[in-house]
């Protein structure tokens, strides 16, 4: 203990220190040489978090009245212990002392720099995750589906593009792309606003959209979204997606989609109250993150009046569909 | 600089799974590209026959060149950024005292460059960092850096720009003392841990930003779940599986990057390459460990060697004797040994997720390998670990506990309930309702004889903050005249992170007065572990009783801790204080510390 850093901080202004710090050192070694390793009152009052321990006097504390039988010595850690008894208060001025600025001193602290200077990392991102992109084999025909999620931005604020659609032994039965501004008002929901376009089924239409999507407790991925449209149609679609991990790379992968409206349009085979309910159920593998071919099974059901609407125009009401495709995202 | 397409991307031609690991035996830089016209000469280092060699400059008049070369870790050719041409940069060997002028010339193609001196005390337009200490090193140029080495002992260098860091730019940097040391050794080695990716690491940033959890391979899966069942029965497994579903996090998350993307060097050498540093039976050989990881914790030790502990952060310890230690990114530990009774030992580095390893070997002559040990089981965090142990057993704390959990563990929670508790941290109110932060502590501590995540009970004599204490009393001596706490926060999957929920971006620097003793409370509200550095000043860590306790420039800052330290603001100027995990701070957290008169 015969070496102190101060040997290598002195050398900070060699004709100030020179004059200030033989009394530093003085003190320093004064310091070394009364601490004692002896076990002390190591049993503060219950730290209630808020005492300064750095505010106390150790000096005017009445060790002698510490009952030191209470003690567990075997516990302590003795070459932690810095503090010796009693102790000196810590001193107002500092032993090593502060040196003065000199005017090349703040030159050099803070020099003219140019805006941009530092470089930042990017603080816009995207991602464009093709969640299904599938084969299906139903008992009534086959065809494609696919759905897409895609963001542009920071961490809060991001433009969304979101689309779905399907295509029937040839024909693009529906098709939609939604363009939404989403923002997160928590760590785990975004809410988000845009539109949505309809290509598909019959003639394309045009819904206002609003939702919130994100993490639901136990890592269910939610969104729900609300649309109104121009005839004044109201509808809406629930999406709940789940993992499970089978092994870190074969991953299970339920989901449920359930769509309502609220009027009942039987020119585009919607009855009111609850339209569909799509429940699946695929199976990925990831060979690596971003490429995962998967089959599954699929089974959908048409409910009340738009049921009905369906099956006079030849369709049936429910279906359970083989898939077969990949996730991938960029 | 523009990298060829980096892997991950589908199925490209990838090394295989070992080879990637393990690296390959006579990796390094293999030529510089023809744009950075250096000589080939300057590469000679990556020869099979002397890896590890690496040049030690000790001039005080140092010419420093930085450019892209060519480097091979893991059987793919890929560039790297370079100094002299060599990865790791050259060491750089100086002495106490001494005034050093380094000319550091930049030979990018259309990319500034920067060289900041870890834990050295010098003045604000020498620290090197752009917009902050100056304003980088444009293309083409060259800054003239000179200064007063005003401390001794082990530390580095590395670039402050961007991801340069990962790309190659670090090196070791040794202050010899005036005054001899207080232990003795017959013989030394550096031993520079480092990770490597055949990534452009731009486009790593951008991964992580995209998916958080890219490398977490070992979240637990089904057949985990039904044999937790079977171990701790349904009511325990389930509401394992429910403390952390209600937070959206996974237990496996020791570390955002592991193995799966990085091959780990020592000394600039993969595994396979054997990096061996010498001995003859019966010497006290030093050993500087430097942590030259841009995301990566080590656990080091060599089976079969004590290590004795003698030097911090280039700062004096008491000796401590242990087994094992772990390494923050950008932390030293100088650590003698005494190899004696065999002819080879290897020094093993696992990283903290237990994905991957570097080492290297101790030998009495060259060709000579001791076994590799078997990783250790991967670690699960608990929720001690996260800081929400209340240690409280009764019921009521206990639903009080699920009860904050469900809140996400976010900043709705009512911790005026937490009131009474001793270690429920008060959260800035800037961490309210912030989207950028995902999980707030409720019960913190120092943890300082916390050997931590993996290392607890595993036979071994693992270092702990507590177990090092400076050889010296404080050296100012001063109270903390005023405190300041920040909390470390952060979004896993935004991949954000940030002091006190507010990302450098749209931070105000922390100010201090010229001359104060303050003190620094930090407490982190995340998941994962950082190692905060403060530029220009010690960072003088407290003890539990927030006392003068040991003199860092990194203070490693594990889940659920609370840790304090003063500052003595004796460096006038614009200083980065940050996370050194290199993608935290391009994420966000950062912030500058500006002392003023």
């Amino acid at each position: 203990m015969s070496r102190s850093p101060l040997t290598a901080t002195s050398a900070l202004s060699t004709a100030l220190l020179l004059a200030l710090s033989a009394p530093a050192w003085a003190q320093s070694h004064a310091g070394h040489a009364t601490t004692p390793t002896a076990a002390t009152a190591d049993a503060p009052p219950a730290d209630d978090g808020n005492v300064d321990h750095s505010q106390m006097d150790h000096s005017t504390m009445d060790h002698g009245t510490t009952d030191h039988s209470q003690m567990d010595h075997s516990k302590m850690d003795h070459a932690a212990m810095g503090h010796g008894v009693p102790k000196a208060p810590a001193p107002t001025a500092p032993l090593e002392p502060i040196p003065a600025v000199t005017a090349a001193d703040r030159l050099a602290a803070f020099p003219p720099i140019d805006h941009g200077a530092m470089e930042h990392a990017p603080e816009i991102h995207s991602m464009l995750l093709l969640n299904r992109l599938e084969h299906w084999d139903g008992q009534h025909g086959t065809g494609q589906a696919w759905e897409a999620s895609g963001w542009v931005g920071g961490n809060i604020n991001r433009l969304w593009l979101r689309s779905e659609g399907e295509r029937s032994d040839g024909r693009t039965e529906s098709a939609d792309l939604e363009v939404m501004y989403g923002r997160s008002v928590s760590p785990w929901w975004d809410v988000l606003v845009g539109v949505k376009q309809d290509f598909r089924p019959a003639d394309s239409r045009t819904w206002a959209a609003f939702g919130i999507q994100g993490l639901a407790p136990y890592k269910f991925e939610t969104s729900a979204t609300a649309y109104v449209g121009e005839s004044g149609q109201f509808a809406a679609t629930v999406e709940v997606e789940y993992e499970l991990l089978l092994t870190n790379r074969l991953i299970l992968q339920p989901l449920v989609e359930a769509s309502f409206s609220a009027k009942d349009e039987p020119e585009y085979g919607n009855g009111s109250g609850l339209n569909k309910v799509e429940a699946g159920l695929r199976l990925r593998y990831e060979f690596s993150r971003r490429f995962a071919p998967y089959i599954g099974i699929s089974h959908e059901r048409l409910f009340g009046d738009t049921a009905d609407y369906h099956e006079a125009a030849g369709e049936r009401a429910r279906d359970t569909r083989w898939v077969a495709g990949v996730r991938v995202w960029f | 600089m523009s990298f060829p397409k980096t892997p991950g991307t589908g199925t490209p031609p990838m090394p295989s799974r070992r080879l990637f690991v393990q690296g390959v035996a006579a990796g390094g830089v293999v030529a510089g590209l023809a744009a950075t016209g250096l000589s080939p000469r300057a590469f000679a280092a990556a020869g099979p026959g002397l890896v590890g060699a690496l040049q030690v400059l000790s001039s005080q008049d140092v010419q420093l060149s930085i450019g892209e070369s060519l480097a091979n870790f893991t059987g793919r050719t890929r560039p790297a950024i370079t100094v002299n041409g060599s990865l790791p940069a050259p060491i750089l060997r100086w002495r106490e005292g001494q005034t050093v002028s380094i000319r550091v010339a930049n030979t990018l193609q259309g990319h500034p460059t920067s060289i900041h001196w870890h834990g050295l005390l010098l003045p604000a337009n020498m620290d090197g960092v752009p917009g902050l200490s100056f304003n980088g090193i444009a293309p083409g140029e060259a800054y003239q850096y000179r200064f007063t080495l005003k401390q001794s002992g082990t530390y580095w260098y590395h670039s402050h720009s961007m991801f340069q860091e990962q790309a190659g730019l670090y090196g070791a940097l040794i202050i010899d003392p005036l005054e001899p040391a207080p232990y003795h050794f017959d013989r030394e080695h550096v031993i520079l841990l480092s990770d490597w990716t055949d990534m452009d690491p731009g486009a790593l940033f951008r991964r992580m930003k995209k998916l958080a959890e890219y490398d977490n391979y070992y979240k637990r899966t089904l057949p985990d779940f039904l044999r937790d069942v079977r171990r701790d029965g349904w009511a325990a497994a389930t509401a394992d599986r429910g403390m952390w579903g209600r937070m959206r996090m996974t237990p496996t998350d020791i570390s955002d990057i592991n193995a799966h993307t990085y091959t780990y060097l020592l000394n600039g050498t993969a595994p396979a390459g054997n990096w061996t540093g010498l001995f003859r039976s019966g010497e006290k050989v030093l050993l500087r460990f430097i942590n030259g990881g841009s995301m990566t914790y080590f656990d080091v030790r060599i089976p079969g060697l004590k290590m004795t502990v003698v030097a911090a952060d280039g700062q004096y310890i008491h000796p401590v004797s242990i087994d094992e230690f772990r390494i923050a990114p950008a932390e030293t530990f100088d650590v003698i040994v005494e190899p004696s009774g065999q002819d080879a030992y290897t020094i093993f580095c696992q990283d903290m997720g237990r994905t991957g390893h570097a080492a290297g070997t101790l030998a009495v002559r060259h060709g000579l390998q001791a076994p590799i040990p078997e990783r250790d089981a991967r670690p699960l965090l608990t929720m001690s670990d996260m800081g929400h142990d209340m240690g409280h057993a009764s019921n009521a704390m206990a639903g009080h506990d699920m009860k904050g959990m469900e809140g996400g563990c976010g900043a709705s929670m009512g911790h005026g309930a937490h009131g009474a508790d001793p270690k429920a941290p008060r959260h800035p109110a800037s961490e309210t309702g912030n989207p950028l932060v995902d999980m707030q502590s409720m019960a913190t501590e120092p943890k300082l004889d916390d050997p931590g995540i993996g290392l607890r009970d595993n036979g071994r004599d693992v270092l702990t903050y507590g177990a090092m204490r400076s050889l010296f009393d404080d050296p100012d001596g001063r109270e903390p005249g005023r405190e300041v706490e920040l909390h470390l926060t952060g979004h896993m999957e935004k991949f954000s992170w940030s002091f006190d929920g507010i990302p450098f971006a749209s931070a105000e620097p922390l100010r201090l007065n010229y001359g104060e003793r303050m003190r620094i409370v930090l407490v982190n509200d995340t998941m994962m572990q950082h190692p905060i550095h403060l530029h220009g000043v010690w960072s003088d860590l407290e003890n539990a009783d927030g006392e003068f306790h040991l003199r860092k420039h990194t203070i490693d800052m594990p889940p659920g801790t609370r840790r304090t330290y003063r500052v003595r603001a004796d460096a006038l100027g614009r200083w980065a204080y940050h996370c050194h995990l290199l993608y935290h701070m391009e994420a966000g957290m950062m912030r500058e510390v500006r002392i003023e008169e």
